[in-house]
């Protein structure tokens, strides 16, 4: 028989905390992992300097001309030079206020968002936007100039698409991943049809069709706008990928949550949108901001239907006769943009993985 | 035969899982305010029992009338059973996206309309009653099994229904906090709420049940008074399984 007494707690010793000790864990824990290491650095040494270097240091900021283009290093002034084409298109100059309006009242939406807890006012805010955004952006009411799509370009389009085409295809993707999870065979069935139909598509295709071949089917004289037209493309299209990363988030919820929603009485939808599907969403968040940046990207193929979102400005103002062979300089800057869009678009993943997570004490 | 104090009915009831035939010719009647220990083996079908009752099963052959409504795949009259019997799962089950208090307020809102102010009073009060008032805030991930399991309670008895159905409550749970639980129960039990308890606490069942239920392989085996259960069984079945839970 022994009984002992109640051991204080103590500090970690301290070999295991601090930065050698990270150092050990991370990057030289093993001979195969030094190797890799110092290889690593090794790389970034021999890539990162050579860029600053043509970037910065030998580079052109100043100027208008490509005369003012003198060092050995990028030539900026192109950029510089083109800002209005790679941000608005053909977007007429004095009416370019309105997308900047549209643009401010976004991040005025995303924080009333923060201070919204339930789900209905934020989809009737968005909405009320959307409408106000279409209203400025294109005109023809309250005395606004319409400016016709075939003006839009630029980074402005590529806005344009990516959000519609987010917003779209979310609520169309919920739709498509209940009726899979469906008992009902019919709904089942035209929703399976479809998610697999447009999955073995590709995009391109989907694009192509929807600006030449559905005009053919048009009655003569009917036309119909062809942002619009990819606009609806992009929408089916992304929905039945939406409707995939939903289901993921579906089949993670237990069958308890479906009984008890049903034991307390709830109706089939209410269970679906009270119970189910905000939960299906949290888990799908990684993955569903995951296929939104892809489309993001997606939007440059809009190129071969004619219209000419950020990525086809680079090949619009390169052929200027003027600034012929500065191409480099522009993808790197388009790149640089497609970038802080979406790592952005990850940081706000992040923070509303952390937002919606109820298991922390 | 139709009495009428029996608030469920259920006539020769018949379930198969595919080709499985798990409950067999089941009758069993239970008049208001009685309290039933459905008790047996794993896999002798005392869960898939409760669970036709409030409809989260469906069956086959025979009749359930709870409430003098009989259970059909009409959806109204699923929806009119469920208001009014309420059930406890093993694993609680509770919402974990919604705080404690949006659990226990979500149906009252939903369902029955009740105006919010009026859900959280109620709501508050039946976390007062199991001990969790303080915790209202916090999510169901941030509390403890036994915790957890008193939440589920105090949100089935929100829509204060007249039969309560017990599936395994205390099964999940560390054992420190069976106690915590049980003890909720005998306290609604003392209540005269007509409840049905698939549990394997004998000891519960002694205290407060008026009949024990023996299942075995989908069928009824025995039904007796707890004292006679306990004291005098009659089948060698019900013996062996007696002797293999009290032994120790």
């Amino acid at each position: 028989m022994a009984v002992y007494n109640q051991v204080e707690t103590r500090e970690a010793p301290s070999n295991s905390k601090g930065m050698v000790h990270w150092l050990r864990t991370n990057l030289f824990s093993t001979p195969l992992n030094s190797a890799m290491t110092i290889l690593g650095i090794a790389f970034l040494f021999w890539v990162i300097p050579p860029f600053i270097k043509w970037s910065i240091i030998d580079a052109n900021f100043a100027g208008s001309t490509r005369a003012d283009c003198t060092g050995d290093g990028a030539c900026w002034v192109f950029v510089r030079a083109k800002m209005d084409m790679f941000m608005y298109g053909f977007y007429p100059e004095v009416e370019r206020w309105r997308i900047h309006l549209t643009y401010a009242l976004f991040f005025v939406v995303i924080a009333t968002f923060r201070y919204l807890k339930q789900a209905m006012p934020k989809i009737i805010i968005a909405t009320i936007y959307f409408i106000i955004a279409f209203v400025l952006i294109r005109g023809g009411f309250f005395g606004l100039e319409t400016i016709d799509t075939n003006k839009w370009g630029g980074l402005m389009l590529t806005i344009v698409v990516a959000s519609v085409g987010i917003v779209c295809s979310f609520p169309l993707g919920i739709i498509l991943a209940f009726g899979r999870a469906s008992k009902l065979p019919i709904i089942k069935s035209v929703s399976v049809t479809y998610i697999e139909f447009i999955r073995g598509v590709p995009l391109i295709t989907i694009l192509f069709m929807s600006s030449v071949i559905l005009p053919l089917f048009f009655p003569e004289g009917v036309t119909f706008d062809k942002l619009l037209r990819a606009l609806i493309g992009i929408t089916l299209f992304q929905a039945a990928y939406i409707a995939e990363v939903i289901r993921g988030g579906l089949q993670s919820i237990s069958s308890g949550q479906y009984e008890a929603a049903d034991a307390v009485g709830l109706s089939y939808w209410q269970k679906m949108l009270l119970v189910i599907l905000p939960q299906a969403l949290k888990v799908a968040i990684p993955n569903l901001v995951g296929s939104f940046i892809a489309l993001f990207q997606d939007t440059t193929l809009v190129l071969i239907i004619g219209l000419f979102d950020l990525l086809a400005m680079v090949q619009v103002t390169g052929s200027d006769s003027h600034w012929l062979g500065f191409e480099t300089e522009g993808y790197v800057f388009v790149t640089l943009i497609f970038w802080v869009f979406c790592y952005s678009m990850s940081v706000y993943s992040k923070s509303l993985e952390k937002r919606f997570n109820t298991n922390l004490k | 035969m139709d009495n009428k104090n029996d608030v469920i009915e259920i006539k020769n009831l018949n379930k198969w899982y595919g080709d499985f035939h798990v409950l067999k010719d089941i009758n069993l009647s239970v008049k208001k305010g009685e309290i039933i220990v459905v008790a047996g083996p794993s896999g002798s079908g005392k869960s898939t029992l409760i669970r036709c009752i409030n409809y989260l099963e469906q069956f086959q052959e025979g009749q359930i009338v709870v409430n003098d409504v009989e259970l059909t795949d009409d959806v109204k009259k699923i929806k009119a059973i469920r208001e009014d019997v309420a059930m406890v799962f093993q694993h609680f089950n509770l919402f974990p996206h919604l705080s404690i208090l949006d659990n226990l307020t979500l149906a009252p809102i939903w369902v029955k309309n009740t105006p919010k102010k009026e859900a959280i009073n109620t709501a508050m009060e039946f976390l007062e009653r199991v001990g969790i008032a303080d915790q209202a805030k916090k999510y169901p991930n941030q509390l403890s099994g036994g915790q957890q399991q008193r939440v589920a309670i105090a949100r089935s008895l929100c829509k204060n229904p007249s039969i309560m159905l017990f599936d395994e409550p205390t099964s999940a749970l560390d054992p420190e906090m069976i106690s915590e639980v049980l003890d909720v129960m005998i306290e609604l039990a003392q209540e005269h709420r007509t409840m049905v308890c698939v549990t394997h606490e004998m000891g519960f069942a002694k205290k407060v049940a008026d009949r024990v239920i023996f299942m075995e392989a989908g069928q009824i085996i025995e039904e007796n008074t707890p004292e006679e259960f306990f004291e005098n069984p009659q089948s060698d079945r019900l013996k062996l399984f007696l002797s293999q839970i009290l032994s120790h």
